[in-house]
């Protein structure tokens, strides 16, 4: 599903910072991939590589056997849209769209009717357990609602794979299992997932842990 | 874009706050302007018709006796004009665009009963009150027309005080006065700036010509001149008249004593200069209005885009194409300032024009020096179209920023 093959990454503020030194990495479909590491080891790099964020200085990155290079922003977007969900720390949500329009956003930038796509997302909002609580705002919500949402939106394109960034860092940690047992239910329906985290508790939840210390891939640990 | 609309309708819908302060910024900015071109146009027209009598060039002329002899007649002979020297005179000169001779007879006492006066006759054409600066009063008739030059009628235009001493009244039109030997029918009363401690009485030239002037020489001529915009083309204007005239009239052009002139030249200049300067002020106002406007504006769209970093943020992760973020802040910023630009134009012509008429039902509108104080509306609308330009232009350029930005940082933190 990922193939990365020697990426390189240099950042050019001021004095010249090289970031990811070579990375190799191979992401099956269905796994659920763990990566850790200190702040500053280029995990965060890492991440917005992999969802199209940011482009790489050398090397190759496949998903889903397409070459990700050099792509214009539009053409990033489009991909984005159509291969990548993502979970982030802070949610993310817009403050001002209610649960459901916030979960029917994606489908917008695929030209969804309004109609078509707030009734999927209530499809989704479902399957959360969030149903009744489609048209409060993302400040009505506590934050395991607020990341639940957020998961919703990012399955509701159908994406290739899912990008967690520290999924569970603004959560507490009963509510921080509940999210985890939602993705590993959402990769048990085969969805492959890509989370970055920095707590071990989290990451041993996940199929192998990938360690990244000073840019490159440190070690890896297959978990069951 | 049905999609498109239903998008910024829920994002204006739901950020009622800043869609407030950004509309109001925009209505208030064309809302001032309009009010203080309103009020400086107020000033100009006020200003322009309290002193456009002084806003020409009046050109006074007596005939003397000649200094020089001049083709075989020795000097200090008498000029006057015949009628024919005058028409002659005015074709040569179509500059000339308000002119009259004027014949004076004194000694005669107008009475009317017992009440009389020892006035001045002056025997003027139609056009007089277009050079020297005399009104007729509000329901006081009319001046002398150009039927009673043709038919030399018996006809008079008299002060407003003389009216008081002989009448009692100001309503004199319509009644007799009698000048000497000689029966006046009052058709008009008029007012003028310059007190006068005896004012003239006006009547037909013709008429004067058949009662009191027979050979009908004229020694007077008053007119007004158009297109003399500087001491040295009056001066040429002037040299122009002086051998005209002294070809029909027979003296030299060189001949000071001949013929004296006096103009109100400096007086006009003076005034087109003030005129001038309002057209500045009111164009220093506008201007700076509209950059304080096009700043308030500006700065109002920019703060709105930056608050919405983080929500562009969010949506180019989930997929939005830099030209839909775009598309979304420039439709949005056009829709807003478009609406509310209207709604403050609407409310500046609305006050500015309310005030017009509050002014105008006032009455004694000449006395005023702040007169429709309104915009023209073509002015009104490119005004507003320049602050809407200036939104969309401001939003537009942090909205770019915004969208070039990688939505890395600004998705990771609170």
């Amino acid at each position: 599903m990922i193939r990365l093959e020697q990426i390189h990454k240099t950042y050019h503020n001021g004095s010249p910072l090289h970031v990811l030194k070579g990375i190799d990495l191979e992401v099956e479909k269905g796994e659920m991939v763990s990566i850790m590491g200190a702040s500053g080891s280029g995990k965060s790099t890492l991440l917005n590589i992999l969802g199209i964020l940011d482009d790489y200085d050398s090397g190759n990155y496949y998903l889903n056997n397409m070459l990700i290079k050099n792509l214009s922003e539009t053409k990033a977007a489009e991909y984005r849209n159509r291969m990548i969900g993502f979970v982030f720390q802070s949610f993310n949500l817009i403050s001002f769209k209610n649960a459901m329009e916030n979960v029917a956003l994606p489908l917008y930038y695929q030209n969804v009717s309004r109609k078509k796509r707030n009734m999927l997302a209530m499809e989704y909002l479902e399957k959360m357990g969030l149903r009744e609580h489609a048209f409060h705002l993302p400040s009505e919500l506590s934050g395991g609602q607020k990341q639940r949402i957020a998961i919703a939106r990012a399955l509701i394109a159908q994406p290739q794979i899912i990008l967690a960034d520290e999924p569970t860092g603004a959560l507490d940690s009963k509510t921080s299992l509940e999210v985890m047992d939602l993705l590993k239910e959402v990769n048990n329906e085969g969805m492959t997932l890509v989370i970055v985290t920095h707590e071990r508790d989290i990451a041993v939840r996940t199929n192998k842990i990938i360690h990244i210390k000073d840019g490159i891939i440190d070690s890896t640990e297959i978990l069951k | 874009m049905r999609n498109i609309f239903q998008e910024i309708w829920g994002v204006l819908r739901n950020n009622k706050l800043r869609t407030f302060l950004t509309g109001f910024s925009v209505a208030w900015g064309v809302f001032m302007l309009i009010l203080l071109l309103g009020a400086g146009n107020g000033l100009k027209n006020g200003v322009q018709s309290k002193f456009s009598w002084r806003a020409k060039n009046a050109i006074t002329l007596w005939a003397g006796r000649t200094s020089l002899p001049y083709k075989g007649m020795p000097k200090n002979k008498e000029v006057s004009f015949r009628p024919e020297d005058v028409s002659a005179f005015l074709k040569l000169h179509p500059e000339v665009s308000h002119f009259t001779a004027v014949l004076d007879r004194s000694g005669d006492t107008l009475s009317v009963g017992k009440e009389s006066v020892f006035n001045l006759i002056k025997a003027v054409s139609p056009d007089y009150p277009s050079i020297r600066n005399i009104q007729i009063i509000s329901g006081g008739g009319r001046f002398i027309n150009e039927a009673d030059m043709k038919m030399a009628r018996k006809v008079a235009v008299i002060h407003e005080r003389t009216a008081e001493i002989l009448f009692k009244s100001k309503s004199a039109v319509g009644r007799f006065v009698k000048a000497g030997k000689v029966m006046y029918k009052v058709v008009g009363v008029y007012t003028e700036d310059l007190m006068q401690t005896s004012p003239d009485i006006f009547i037909p030239l013709s008429t004067a010509g058949k009662i009191y002037f027979p050979d009908e020489k004229y020694k007077n001529l008053e007119m007004v001149v158009d297109g003399v915009n500087s001491m040295e083309e009056n001066e040429t204007f002037e040299q122009g008249l002086r051998e005209t005239l002294g070809n029909v009239g027979g003296f030299s052009p060189d001949d000071p004593n001949a013929m004296y002139i006096r103009n109100t030249i400096s007086d006009y200049l003076q005034t087109q200069g003030i005129f001038g300067g309002i057209q500045l002020f009111i164009w220093i106002i506008g201007i700076g209005t509209l950059i304080a406007g096009i700043v308030g504006v500006s700065n109002i769209m920019l703060i709105s885009v930056k608050e919405r970093t983080r929500e562009l943020g969010i949506r180019k992760a989930l997929g939005a194409t830099p030209l839909s973020i775009l598309k979304l802040v420039v439709i949005e910023s056009v829709f807003v300032t478009l609406f509310f630009g209207y709604l403050g134009m609407i409310a500046g012509i609305g006050l500015t024009e309310g005030v017009n008429a509050l002014l105008e039902s006032g009455g004694t509108k000449s006395d005023m020096i702040f007169q429709n104080p309104t915009v023209e509306l073509s002015i009104a609308l490119s005004a507003t179209l320049v602050l809407v330009l200036a939104g969309v232009l401001a939003g537009y350029f942090p909205a770019r920023k915004a969208v070039r930005v990688k939505p890395i940082e600004a998705l990771r933190n609170e």
